[in-house]
């Protein structure tokens, strides 16, 4: 793989299994050193994407190719080239931290003189300094999802594919397990994450929204949040919240309304309802109306705005 | 290559280290085994509960009876007055046998006629019948032969005397026919495929529902390496275990071992490999370790009863026997009797031990090809 070449190419990738369709024409270019997230809820075919790129399932339509290699033809060719995390926490619960490196290494074949090094590399990655002769199933999650962080990139794969890393980890570690996936990807490291947590989308350099096996929208968080709504974000405090929701979404020149926390969040077309004529549709129905203003939107608003919406999508592959 | 194969051995190792049960598990159910068979497993009949009714109160009648009496394969349980309280000795289930001898035995005997003795055998247990019969008509012959000539000479009967053939029985191997010397043998092989078998399946089912085995096939380990590391150390406890229940089999129930330790050694490291390879085949059917339960309890009974453990495969109809040709245990208790007992060598042994071969290489060829590194 040379500089120029994408680290992943995918081509109208398809995975069917029996009549579902799990992944649907997914097309994107991932460059080298990006890191890319993929947004989506569960079962929108994320991980399935992923593990077609490790070769882990043969695609039934389109192609894709990793480091350069096709991922259907040549799959252990890709397989050098990748680290690859699970969603299930995947390592030997009753080794020791050290053992399971030691294991991943001799499966990954690191060279003798780089052993000891790469280990010590992966050890003080994870913050597991102290901790490496302890069984790794008395480890917290965050230390676990480090290790195996760690035991992926003992080989130092030029590609990383992580699947939902940080789910059912608490916030703290979160943080630090995305400070990671940063100081790797400053290194070089092209990165592609999935994730449903939506705040985690905002440390990506580029995110592409699934849903339902397609991708719906592929932009950098700032482009999508300003270009994909269509429309101006609104917030309002009122109650009760949901005669609100039903009055508001009724109302002309509304493109869309969802309840947030005790707000609510509406979209009106450019130039047509302002503040005020928002508040008095609302209190026309006798709704108790607080604080309404202009915000700017969050990536959630933006994923709900387009699943709303419904796939007139084939411009999301651009 | 070998790094690969050893880390995964190493891996293997450690964990069965930590694992304190499977210390448990891979000794103690099979010298419990090893004990209940070699002290159930056996078809002589000792004691067999039987009532008595005597009609003729002679002295002919009852110097029968004391020959039963007298022998250690039965025991009176009653001395039935009518014939209503036979038939109800036997329906209890208190009695198994019944011996009537009706009035007129004593003269009949005299007389040189036919003297019949009724016997009645329970046989809901076909087997214990069977051989309790057998029984029966040695005693009776025996009496037969001691009281019928005096009986004729009294008689003074003309006839000629009848040609006589003996049949004089010399077993081979086993003077005794000791049936512990049969089934010890069978039971190591039975016992260690049971064993292997079962934990070679779950070992790579159990990766693949935890999930590392889906870690270890995006590396790019070669599915040979992965399934070496996954099937030597069970090959090696199987040498263990085979090991340990032979000693415990030559040492405390003194069976004897007459024959070539190393062509012990060859046939039962085929064998293994064969019983390996099933395992890992077996595995390559099953997403869970529930569905490689019933795989593994679906394919090891049949395997049980068609090796000739117990059932000899002469017996079988011709189908089945065509079915036991799959079988490795078949092979291996041919070979392991024929070694313990018989003392024979490579020369004798060689079809079964290829067979075994044969087999191992089958079933691993097809367990290689099966273990695709991908989840579809």
């Amino acid at each position: 793989m040379n500089s120029s070449t994408p680290a992943v190419v995918v081509d109208r990738l398809t995975k069917t299994f029996d009549d579902f369709t799990a992944v649907d024409g997914i097309t994107l270019t991932i460059g080298q050193g990006e890191v890319v997230g993929f947004i989506g809820p569960n079962g929108a075919g994320k991980s399935t994407t992923l593990r077609m790129l490790c070769g882990l399932l043969t695609p039934t339509a389109g192609r894709a190719t990793v480091a350069g290699y096709d991922v259907a033809r040549e799959p252990e060719k890709v397989r050098q080239n990748i680290g690859y995390m699970s969603q299930k926490f995947s390592l030997y619960g009753d080794l020791t931290v050290r053992e399971n490196l030691r294991f991943f290494a001799g499966i990954y074949r690191v060279r003798r003189e780089d052993l000891a090094s790469r280990m010590e590399f992966a050890i003080r990655m994870a913050g597991l300094e102290g901790r490496e002769d302890v069984q790794v199933t008395t480890l917290a999650g965050g230390w676990k999802q480090r290790l195996a962080l760690g035991c992926a990139i003992l080989h130092r794969p030029p590609i990383l594919f992580l699947d939902e890393p940080t789910s059912g980890v608490e916030p703290e570690a979160r943080r630090r397990f995305w400070d990671l996936i940063h100081e790797l990807a400053a290194d070089g490291v092209t990165i592609l994450v999935s994730t449903h947590y939506m705040d985690e989308a905002e440390y990506c350099n580029r995110i592409a929204l699934i849903n339902q096996g397609r991708l719906i929208a592929l932009g950098t968080p700032r482009a999508l949040k300003g270009s994909r709504l269509g429309g101006q974000l609104v917030e309002i405090a009122c109650a009760p919240l949901g005669r609100a929701l039903a009055r508001i979404s009724a109302a002309a020149g509304v493109l869309d309304a969802a309840i947030f926390g005790d707000r609510l969040h509406v979209v009106v077309s450019e130039g047509g309802l302002d503040l005020g004529g928002l508040r008095q549709i609302l209190a026309d129905g006798g709704i108790q109306v607080g604080e309404a203003r202009a915000v700017s939107p969050s990536l959630e608003d933006v994923f709900v705005r387009i699943v709303a919406r419904k796939p007139d999508v084939p411009g999301a592959a651009a | 290559m070998y790094e690969r194969i050893a880390v995964m051995l190493m891996k293997e190792f450690i964990q069965l280290k930590r694992d304190r049960w499977a210390k448990f598990r891979l000794v103690v159910p099979l010298l419990i085994q090893m004990l209940v068979f070699g002290y159930a497993a056996t078809f002589t009949v000792h004691h067999v509960a039987t009532t008595v009714l005597d009609l003729d109160r002679s002295q002919a009648s009852r110097a029968l009876i004391s020959r039963f009496v007298a022998s250690a394969r039965f025991q009176v349980v009653d001395w039935a007055r009518n014939q209503a309280q036979v038939t109800r000795d036997v329906n209890d289930g208190r009695a198994v046998i019944a011996l009537v001898i009706h009035a007129g035995f004593a003269k009949d005997l005299e007389d040189g006629q036919q003297a019949p003795l009724q016997v009645i055998v329970d046989g809901t247990n076909s087997n214990t019948a069977l051989i309790a019969l057998s029984y029966i008509s040695q005693i009776v012959g025996l009496f037969s032969q001691h009281t019928a000539p005096t009986l004729r000479r009294t008689a003074a009967s003309a006839a000629a005397p009848a040609v006589r053939i003996t049949l004089a029985p010399r077993p081979w191997f086993n003077d005794d026919l000791n049936e512990r010397w049969f089934f010890i043998p069978g039971v190591i092989g039975t016992i260690t495929l049971l064993q292997v078998v079962s934990l070679t399946a779950f070992a790579v089912v159990r990766e693949r529902e935890v999930g590392t085995l889906e870690q270890i096939m995006v590396s790019p380990i070669r599915p040979v390496e992965f399934i070496l590391g996954k099937t030597v150390p069970f090959f090696l406890i199987g040498l263990g275990d085979v090991t340990l229940v032979s000693a415990f089999g030559i040492l405390w129930f003194r069976v004897p071992f007459i024959g070539d330790p190393l062509v012990m050694l060859v046939g039962t490291m085929l064998f293994l490999l064969a019983a390996v390879s099933l395992g890992l085949l077996l595995s390559t059917f099953s997403r869970t370790q529930q569905q490689a339960f019933a795989l593994n309890f679906f394919f090891v009974n049949p395997l049980f009863i068609l090796s000739g453990f117990a059932f000899p495969i002469a017996a079988m109809p011709a189908w089945l026997q065509g079915v036991t040709v799959v079988n490795p245990l078949r092979y291996f208790l041919v070979v392991i009797r024929a070694v313990f007992l018989k003392g024979v060598g490579f020369a004798a042994l060689w079809p079964d031990l290829g067979a075994m071969a044969l087999l191992a290489l089958v079933m691993l060829a097809a367990s290689v090809l099966r273990f695709h590194k991908s989840l579809d």
